[in-house]
């Protein structure tokens, strides 16, 4: 068995700690790990990548292009922008919530219409899979949480090699005391959501 | 589930620079020093939190020529010491290197050089397994973040051997992979010693530095036996085709080529050249799979030439594998007609939508929007170069300041400006931050009052080194590891040097800061302005920053956009023609408020 999972995201999305948590979670499920995170420069702003790979023989930190079993995406358009890390068989989880970019936000580019970012992953795949991560956060207490709602979101995925309960107890001995219950409900509402879509 | 560094049982998921932290501890490392530098950067920040309770000194030097000489003393004093960079900090670093080795080392001494092939955080992408050649030393690449941890006790041990020092080479997918650590027992450490004085070893005046340097010439040779026999040099698998390997590219040899025999090279200078005769011989083909510059492959093919080896060597001589850039499982993929390598699934085509770049930017409330706010204003129509420099104000290159017109190094940019003021016509500006002003801006800027020069210094000073992740500078004063210093005044600084304008401004104050930016351009000699406001990023983590935010009446709000002309800052944010602020991402600073000309943003406490 051999797994690989590529988060993408936005500096300061939490990607890094959902990463953290999937990688955690695989080595006391007993496999070996093997990651690639962004630091440094990339962080200020810009697009980040976490690769996970997980397995009984995996040594490689990095992937082939269109080696990803699934994708988790942060944010719409940086989903978008890394396909090319998926195959047709690649389940993609897509954050509705954009972040826009400095120039967008400016005015001095566009930022496409979430519709049809949707509609444009749907062309290269029957994969994709979305979840408002961000508004199922806030229902659950903050927006802070959105990562904890992605991770639920992965637990309820058909083939991920890792539990639920595994999943659930890495994350909230990763997260602060204090919001332990806050990440506790942000999984449970993103595992829901998508087992309705799933 | 943070890593626990200090614990000295159990199996953690490390980040390579955590691996390589508590490798140190448990190699009994008593002094550690160095320079901030992506990617070896969380190494500092780990020891600033932790190196006072296992025990063992660490700073911040000043630049990482000095963090080289004082772990080049601790280890003349028998203490084993360790001094870490990025490979760009290795040319900083390297005259003290370049005759330390001619002297060597009593504790066992260890220079980690962390390159970064792809340039991922930096401004080239050097080979700096060729300084040992150069240097005439030791030199070990670990592949993975275990690894690492577990070489750096042998390494230790060779170092004393040998009594030089060994230069640790990582490259980017070492420090930042991550991956399973079983921690050890530490072995004891001796935190003190004594200097105990050798002139004809440790002052090479020409009459020392001849017998010296044959003398390291035999220890390298001692070392090649070390290499020799070393564990980290080791053959996997059976076959025709040999594959020698190096560093993180061994993992994608591991995983993604099969019926290959491999001989993975940990000990990578002196090479073990005996090994490596004994495992070509025989072999149908030999294929050399190295990041970067073929350091490997060019003293393989000696070692062919040498023994009178004919057999085919593919790499990147052969054109099979390329120079430029990090490797991963795709660029193995092209040595598929040489070798048996893995098929990946064929990858979905890009998007056919256009996107948005998304490059690293300012971020919002960053202090440096409103100085390059401020010099544009100032400006005008001027001709001016943009001298800028490494650091976050890197990041001025972006729209719409577009300040940055040439950068070479850590304090080149005040440099250049003296070489543009002799040359040409156009007014230099040279932009550096506070950490790079104490690591390399003085010395320019006493050269262009010895000289004469006519620049413009601006020193962006945010309190912090912070594109490294927020380490302690002179200008801050150093509070950690039981150690309490006075904060060094800039100002005062540049003082003592005697310039011809000095002024510090408030960046936040656009409207002042571009006034003063003016009478600086009008200076005909020397102008420095110094930028002082904290990095928010910094503040917010030690709890510090004000709760505010800034709010757009739309009211009185006309669209004339100069808030996003001047400061666009990120969380200012432009719909349908409106302006107003995200409130998620503002800082409350204000700029936006000053540039304003209908007084129509507030701040809101």
């Amino acid at each position: 068995m051999k797994y690989t999972v590529q988060i993408v995201g936005v500096g300061g999305q939490g990607v890094l700690m959902a990463s953290l948590v999937l990688g955690n979670a695989a080595m006391k499920a007993g496999y070996r790990v093997a990651m690639s995170e962004v630091h440094g420069m990339a962080q200020r702003g810009g697009s980040v990548l976490s690769t996970l790979r997980m397995g009984d023989d995996v040594a490689s930190p990095l992937e082939a292009a269109g080696g990803a079993d699934l994708i988790m995406g942060f944010e719409p358009v940086e989903t978008c922008r890394n396909l090319p890390l998926a195959n047709r068989d690649t389940g993609i989880i897509m954050n509705l919530d954009p972040v826009y970019p400095s120039m967008v936000a400016a005015g001095f580019e566009e930022y496409p219409e979430v519709d049809d970012v949707i509609a444009s992953v749907r062309r290269r795949t029957s994969n994709l899979m979305t979840i408002e991560a961000t508004n199922i956060a806030l229902r659950a207490g903050s927006a802070v949480a959105a990562n904890a709602v992605m991770i639920g979101a992965v637990a309820a995925i058909r083939g991920f090699p890792l539990s639920k309960e595994l999943l659930k107890e890495t994350l909230l001995e990763t997260v602060p005391g204090k919001a332990v219950d806050l990440n506790s409900s942000a999984f449970d509402m993103g595992y829901e959501d998508m087992m309705s879509k799933n | 589930m943070m890593a626990d560094i200090l614990s000295n049982e159990g199996k953690q998921l490390l980040l390579g620079n955590e691996a390589i932290t508590r490798g140190l501890i448990e190699a009994g490392v008593g002094f550690a020093s160095t320079y901030p530098g992506t990617p070896s950067s969380e190494i500092g920040n780990n020891l600033e939190a932790l190196a006072d309770k296992a025990g063992m000194y660490f700073e911040f030097s000043v630049n990482e020529k000095v963090a080289l000489e004082v772990s080049a003393a601790a280890a003349a004093s028998g203490v084993r010491s360790f001094v870490f960079m990025k490979h760009v900090g290795l040319n900083v670093a390297a005259d003290p290197m370049m005759t330390l080795a001619y002297s060597g080392v009593r504790g066992g001494m260890l220079i980690l050089t962390a390159d970064d092939p792809s340039a991922h955080s930096s401004q080239n992408e050097q080979d700096n397994r060729y300084f040992s050649q150069l240097g005439l030393l030791p030199m070990m690449e670990p592949s993975t973040p275990a690894e690492a941890k577990e070489m750096i006790r042998y390494a230790y041990e060779v170092s004393e051997k040998l009594t030089l020092p060994l230069i640790f080479r990582t490259t980017t997918r070492v420090n930042h992979a991550r991956g399973i650590v079983t921690m050890r027992e530490p072995v004891g450490m001796v935190p003190r010693g004594r200097f105990e004085k050798d002139t004809p070893r440790f002052v090479n005046i020409p009459a020392h530095a001849r017998p010296n340097r044959v003398r390291l010439l035999a220890l390298m040779e001692e070392a090649k036996a070390v290499s020799e026999s070393s564990p980290y040099n080791f053959i996997e698998g059976s076959g025709e085709t040999g594959i020698i390997t190096s560093g993180v590219a061994y993992t994608y040899v591991k995983e993604f080529v099969s019926g290959a025999s491999v001989l993975k090279l940990g000990f990578t200078n002196p090479l073990p050249e005996r090994k490596i005769a004994d495992f070509i011989r025989g072999k149908k083909r030999i294929i050399v799979v190295e990041e970067l510059d073929p350091f490997l492959e060019d003293q393989v093919l000696r070692v062919c030439a040498q023994n009178g080896l004919d057999v085919p060597v593919f790499g990147k001589r052969s054109g099979h594998l390329p120079r430029a850039w990090e490797y991963n499982p795709d660029v193995i993929g092209r040595l598929s007609s040489v070798a048996d390598v893995m098929e990946h699934p064929v990858p979905l085509a890009p998007a056919d939508i256009l996107l948005p770049g998304r490059p690293p930017a300012l971020c919002a409330g960053c202090p440096h929007r409103g100085m390059y706010a401020a010099t544009k204003k100032a400006v005008g129509g001027r001709d001016v170069i943009y001298c800028s420099d490494i650091g976050c104000y890197t990041l001025g290159i972006q729209a719409p300041f577009n300040a940055a017109d040439y950068i070479i190094c850590m304090g080149g940019g005040a440099g250049a400006a003296g070489g543009f003021s002799e040359t040409t016509d156009q007014k230099p500006i040279a932009f550096l931050g506070d950490s790079t002003f104490f690591h390399s801006g003085i010395p320019p800027l006493i050269s262009a009052k010895f000289n004469g020069h006519r620049i413009v210094m601006v020193i962006l000073d945010n309190r912090t080194t912070a594109m490294t992740g927020h380490q302690p500078n002179p200008g801050t004063g150093r509070d950690f590891g039981g150690r309490k210093t006075e904060p060094l005044d800039i100002e005062a600084v540049v003082r003592g040097i005697g310039v011809d304008y000095l002024e510090t401004v408030d960046p936040y104050d656009v409207k002042r800061s571009a006034e003063v930016m003016k009478a600086a351009l009008e200076c005909d000699g020397i102008a420095v302005v110094i930028s002082k406001c904290p990095c928010p990023l910094e503040l917010k983590k030690l709890k510090q920053l004000e709760a505010k935010h800034c709010r757009v009446d739309q009211s009185k709000c006309v669209r004339c956009y100069t808030c996003l002309r001047m400061i666009a800052c990120p969380a200012l944010v432009k719909e349908d023609g409106r302006v107003s602020v995200d409130e998620t991402q503002c800082m409350g600073c204000g700029m936006c408020a000053n540039v304003c000309p209908k007084r129509a943003i507030e701040v809101i406490r």
